[in-house]
């Protein structure tokens, strides 16, 4: 068999563009349906687990698929805005734990969740440094965050303008870093956690600046009467909450009619959720109340339905390769008919020349195999960043 | 050359033979090489020269008569057997020299080492083909593959081959047939030199009427078939 191995080497090596693509097409037809196998079984639980996890949703009438999308896993489908008081509403009704949620900006590409302590109770989510956010203008960041941009307790990140070209756009916020979450696989891995009202100041609802009542620059007052200063667009906002400033920052407005994009509503029991969903039932209600994990399920049910047609073409197409090989290896027998006429009348017997052909094919998959295997070894060491980045 | 004072090493008695299409007949009487002879096989296009090397190696099985070998009756031995026998007794070059091109030249001698358990490769089997490519004239080119070697330089790898197990008889088909008029000769000369170091017996089949004053003995197949041998 050593022989016959050396000899299969040598030929193969000798044809190396044939080889390789021989070896190329078996590890595809191998790889691919492994790989999509183990995405979507990882999506599937990645998707299933963190909408298990959450009880109810309420958000404005429209697609519940991006309101859970957007809610569950920070995507970047905004989905219409609903206010502050259907948190205080569902508060209000004593039937569930309101949690609201503002998920719009981002920050070098992470998204900014703005929410409040009782989301990280309510996810179980812990520090790996650092503390929570205490103040307006500090955040909390997921280590996959922390990660990649290196950053740690202490350091800042900068919100990302929705808009360069919108010179009337929302300032970018300097935010300080209070806290780096430990690992969680899951969305909150890759967030930057801000109290909802720094997300209304992200957003331009809130703002500190310089006292225009008591500034001596007179440049930048437009209009000065008895009680009433308007000061002129030289006026600096600030760009960074501190100590010092922080006194200076204010809303603009009632914050009920702040936006949220969904508040997650955490029923006290069974009973609670029951009642809870049935009083957004009324066709007048501008809110939809859904169950994360019904809609998921509908998600999963269309995704099995693509995977099954997908399946039926990686057969088709696996078993179209395979015949391509066939014809392949059945047109080399005859291109080489003269070499094994000549090794025949030496002294070679018939079972000698197909075991060296059986090598040839042998090492082929053999190389195909251990490269399919480090492939899929690949996709499995990263197949939650995989999933996050290509499906969720 | 004292032919009586040399045993028989390729004897063919009474063969009766055809293929299973039945267009072709060959009958041979009686033919006989004694070892350490030289003989060439001439004879038409279709006369039956290559049936008769494939006959003399045990390829191909009379329906009757006997082939024999150094004393062994090959036609009389299984398929294993005769493949077993031929591999380490039987040295082939082919007009098309045989060669595998995608072994080196080293590889290409080795091969038949490497294709049976009747031969064992070791090291003294890999001196000796270091050797006796040397001895050939194409030892510095033993990293090359066929395709970068002459006509000439592919037969002395085929002739290097074909003796390195030190084969009591070699069969030869037209295997000057490739060559140009001066390598004919050079190889020949090389072949027969070659052969009488190791006391092989040669039979070869060629069309070329220049090279059979070389041989010991010419058998013309045509006169052959009508019953007698014509010998130089």
């Amino acid at each position: 068999m050593k022989n016959s191995l050396y000899l299969a080497y040598r030929y193969l090596s000798f044809n190396k563009i044939r080889s390789l693509v021989l070896i190329s097409c078996i590890t595809i037809i191998a790889v691919l349906p492994l790989a999509l196998e183990t995405l979507l079984n990882e999506s599937e639980r990645q998707l299933a687990l963190r909408a298990e996890e959450s009880p109810l949703l309420i958000g404005a009438k429209g697609s519940a698929l991006d309101l859970v999308m957007n809610s569950l896993y920070f995507s970047d489908e905004i989905p219409e805005t609903i206010t502050m008081a259907a948190a205080e509403q569902v508060m209000d009704s004593d039937l569930a734990m309101p949690i609201p949620l503002y998920i719009r900006f981002q920050a070098r590409n992470f998204p900014i969740v703005g929410t409040s302590l009782d989301y990280f109770d309510f996810r179980e989510l812990e520090l790996a440094q650092g503390t929570m956010f205490t103040s307006l203008g500090q955040c909390v960041i997921g280590s996959d965050v922390a990660e990649k941009l290196g950053l740690k307790e202490g350091d800042y990140i900068v919100s990302s303008p929705e808009n360069l070209f919108d010179i009337a756009g929302v300032y970018p916020l300097k935010m300080k870093i209070s806290g780096v979450l430990v690992a969680s696989s899951s969305a909150d891995d890759r967030a930057v956690f801000v109290d909802v009202m720094t997300a209304w100041v992200i957003h331009g609802l809130g703002h500190g600046h310089k006292d225009v009542t008591q500034t001596t620059d007179g440049s930048v007052i437009l209009k000065k009467d008895k009680g009433n200063v308007t000061a002129n667009a030289k006026l600096m906002q600030y760009a960074e909450i501190t100590e010092e400033n922080i006194d200076s920052f204010h809303l603009h407005g009632d914050p009920a009619t702040f936006p949220l994009t969904a508040v997650l509503a955490i029923p006290y029991d069974k009973k609670s959720s029951t009642i809870l969903q049935g009083r957004y039932l009324n066709k007048d209600t501008i809110y939809q109340i859904v169950r994360p994990k019904e809609v998921v399920d509908t998600l999963m049910a269309t995704i099995f339905k693509i995977r099954n047609v997908l399946d039926a073409v990686i057969v088709l197409v696996g078993s179209a390769t395979l015949l391509a090989l066939v014809l392949v290896f059945s047109l080399s027998l005859r291109l080489r008919e003269g070499e094994i006429d000549v090794i025949f009348k030496i002294g070679c017997s018939r079972a000698t020349t197909a075991r060296l052909l059986g090598a040839e094919i042998f090492i082929i998959i053999l190389v195909s195999g251990v490269i399919c295997l480090g492939l899929i070894s690949v996709i499995v060491q990263f197949d939650q960043e995989l999933v996050r980045s290509l499906f969720i | 050359m004292e032919e009586t004072e040399r045993p028989e090493i390729l004897q063919l008695t009474d063969i009766k033979f055809s293929y299973r299409s039945g267009d072709f007949h060959l009958n041979i009487p009686n033919l006989t090489v004694l070892t350490g002879e030289k003989v060439a096989v001439i004879g038409p296009s279709g006369s039956g020269k290559t049936t008769l090397l494939s006959l003399a190696a045990g390829i191909l099985t009379p329906k009757k008569g006997n082939v024999t070998i150094d004393g062994q009756v090959i036609n009389a031995k299984g398929d294993k057997s005769r493949r077993d026998y031929r591999i380490s007794n039987i040295g082939f070059i082919f007009q098309d020299f045989g060669l595998i091109d995608y072994l080196d030249i080293r590889d290409n001698i080795l091969h038949p080492y490497r294709i049976t358990k009747a031969l064992k490769l070791d090291a003294e089997v890999k001196d000796r083909a270091r050797l006796l490519a040397d001895q050939i004239g194409i030892g510095n080119k033993l990293r090359r593959h066929p395709a970068d070697l002459s006509h000439g330089e592919r037969q002395r790898v085929a002739i290097c081959r074909a003796l390195l197990h030190k084969p009591k008889l070699i069969l030869a088909d037209e295997a000057t047939g490739n060559l140009d008029p001066d390598n004919k000769i050079h190889i020949l000369d090389l072949l027969f030199q070659t052969v009488q170091e190791q006391k092989a017996t040669i039979l070869a089949v060629t069309h070329d009427q220049e090279l059979l004053t070389h041989f010991d003995r010419v058998i013309n197949f045509r006169d052959f078939l009508s019953g007698g041998q014509d010998e130089k």
